[in-house]
């Protein structure tokens, strides 16, 4: 018999505060300079915001396409599956949100990136900004080495918190949706089991990006039909 | 030429028996005389076992960083050289058993080690088994467990066929946090069990009602998992002054006085914290050593960590 029903996260966290943090220190010291190529390509997905032409669109989906791969090879696959055996799945859905990109960047119809003017916009901007500019500030904001950092492109959180902001510009299909969400789900939970200061960080930007999507579906949505009678 | 290690073991343990262990030379020069290490024997052989072993949840899980690994390899190196000998690991540990590896490799495999580890999920439990012994890098375990019963009825009959033919010296079950103690009673009384591990503490006590006693009767040793609620306890208590009975019982901090709580039930074999300071492993040994408390003194140490905690 089983009795899972009975084990909380407490549980199941089979590691501590430090090593988890720690990961970020060593995977920034071990993947060094690709931090600047990361800045790099941060700064190409907010041209293409800026300039939101269809090639910026597919140029945006590529770019984040390979920093997911990156991370679901160089932090989860040969990082963090080292400390947490649910590592290898995070590495595959990962893998599976880049698939998943790159069929964006690809499809014949190229992924229009909305005006980042006004509300929703300015939200999508705020959390791409949010991904690479606030992240990397985390660390030492908790008091922890700047080594710690943890970058978009290199780290999850952070590229997720971007994607995010990019999946809300391309008024993305649903399914691009549910690996970052999750994410923001599992990271934010295993934060909190090791309650980290910027635990709520993540899962409070994927509600306001989940909130905000909805809010943009319901503007898109055609008026239904009237019916004659009702014309009255 | 150096001694195999077998022999070395033998030996070792012959010494155990024979209540030698002072004639042991100590891994590091302590700085007074201390008081002879409490043992208790493991019923179905006899052999004496430290009354504060070391565990390996979530401390040992450091992954491939080697600042960390070294940390942990200092630990070790404090609670061998305060007399500990048995050493708790799982494969659901993450790396905690390739950590474990590299310890005892840096530490020149200490002939004290008594290496218990666990077996768990659905099915391969031989492969498990042989890939843990591996990563540990021993000839094979002293002791192996199935983790919080996880298909318990395929993998007992394995460790108690791997008993018979020699190739594991016990077998036991565990179980943490209160689960399936049913399940626990039942395989009590009907299995060959040599160990049973459990959740017990100053603040979980249901042990005391059924489990403890019929491990007495059923002459199973008792290893507690969790002596400070993964360190609930210890965090909660810290920087509250020890009260005065602490001194009687030669306790310095609070984890000595809740390990003394745990290692003076007559019943308990082994308790198992788990630290990443070599210091705290230092002094989690000491509880292992010095008067421990009687009746009237545990009864206080409930309700004066009950008023605290």
């Amino acid at each position: 018999m089983s009795e899972w029903w009975t084990y909380t996260l407490s549980d199941l966290l089979m590691f501590s505060r430090p090593t988890y943090f720690r990961l970020f220190a060593l995977l920034n010291e071990a993947v060094w300079p690709a931090q600047l190529v990361a800045v790099l390509v941060g700064l190409a997905l907010v041209a293409a915001i800026l300039r939101g032409a269809g090639k910026a669109g597919r140029l945006a989906a590529a770019l984040l396409a390979i920093c997911w791969l990156w991370v679901a090879w160089t932090y989860h696959a040969q990082r963090y599956a080292a400390i947490n055996l649910a590592g290898p799945y995070f590495a595959m859905a990962f893998a599976l949100q880049t698939v998943l990109l790159c069929w964006l960047a690809t499809r014949r119809r190229a992924p229009a990136i909305a005006s980042w003017r006004g509300p929703l916009g300015g939200l999508a901007l705020a959390l791409v900004l949010a991904g690479l500019l606030l992240y990397p500030l985390l660390a030492a904001v908790d008091g922890r080495p700047w080594q710690q950092a943890e970058v978009f492109g290199i780290a999850p959180d952070p590229t997720v918190a971007a994607t995010l902001g990019m999946l809300l510009l391309w008024r993305a299909q649903w399914f691009l949706w549910i690996v970052p969400l999750l994410w923001c789900a599992a990271s934010g939970a295993t934060l909190m089991e090791l309650r980290a200061a910027q635990a709520w960080a993540l899962p409070a930007l994927g509600l306001l990006a989940l909130a905000a999507m909805l809010v943009a579906r319901l503007r898109m949505r055609p008026l239904p039909r009237q019916h004659p009678s009702s014309t009255g | 030429m150096s001694m195999p290690y077998q022999e070395r073991r033998r030996i070792l343990q012959a010494m155990l028996a024979a209540g030698g262990w002072a004639l042991l030379p100590p891994a590091s020069a302590q700085p007074a005389p201390q008081p002879a290490l409490i043992t208790r024997p493991i019923p179905s052989s006899g052999e004496q076992l430290p009354v504060v072993g070391l565990g390996s949840w979530i401390t040992f899980n450091v992954g491939n960083d080697a600042q960390a690994r070294a940390a942990c390899a200092e630990v070790a190196k404090a609670f061998f050289a305060g007399g500990g000998r048995l050493v708790d690991s799982s494969p659901m540990y993450g790396s905690a058993q390739a950590v474990i590896g590299d310890v005892l490799a840096r530490l020149k495999h200490p002939p004290a080690l008594f290496a218990a580890d666990k077996v768990w999920t659905g099915s391969g439990g031989a492969a498990q088994i042989e890939a843990s012994r591996k990563l540990w890098g021993i000839p094979r375990f002293d002791l192996l467990q199935v983790h919080n019963l996880l298909a318990v009825d395929a993998h007992l009959p394995l460790l108690l066929r791997m008993k018979a033919t020699g190739r594991l010296r016990y077998a036991g079950i565990t179980t943490s946090e209160g689960r399936r103690h049913g399940d626990i009673v039942r395989l009590m009384e009907t299995q060959p069990l040599d160990f049973v591990q459990v959740t017990y503490n100053v603040l979980d006590r249901e042990v005391e009602n059924r489990i403890l006693p019929l491990a007495r009767a059923r002459r199973i040793a008792v290893i507690v998992n969790r002596p400070f609620r993964q360190g609930e306890l210890t965090q909660t208590l810290a920087g509250k002054p020890l009260p005065g009975w602490a001194a009687e019982i030669g306790c310095t901090s609070w984890a000595q006085v809740l390990l003394k709580f745990i290692v003076s039930h007559p019943d308990v074999t082994c308790a198992i914290p788990a630290t990443s300071n070599p210091r705290h492993a230092a002094e989690n040994m000491l509880a292992a050593r010095g008067p421990l408390p009687d009746e009237d003194l545990r009864r206080r140490i409930v309700a004066d960590v009950k008023k605290l905690a």
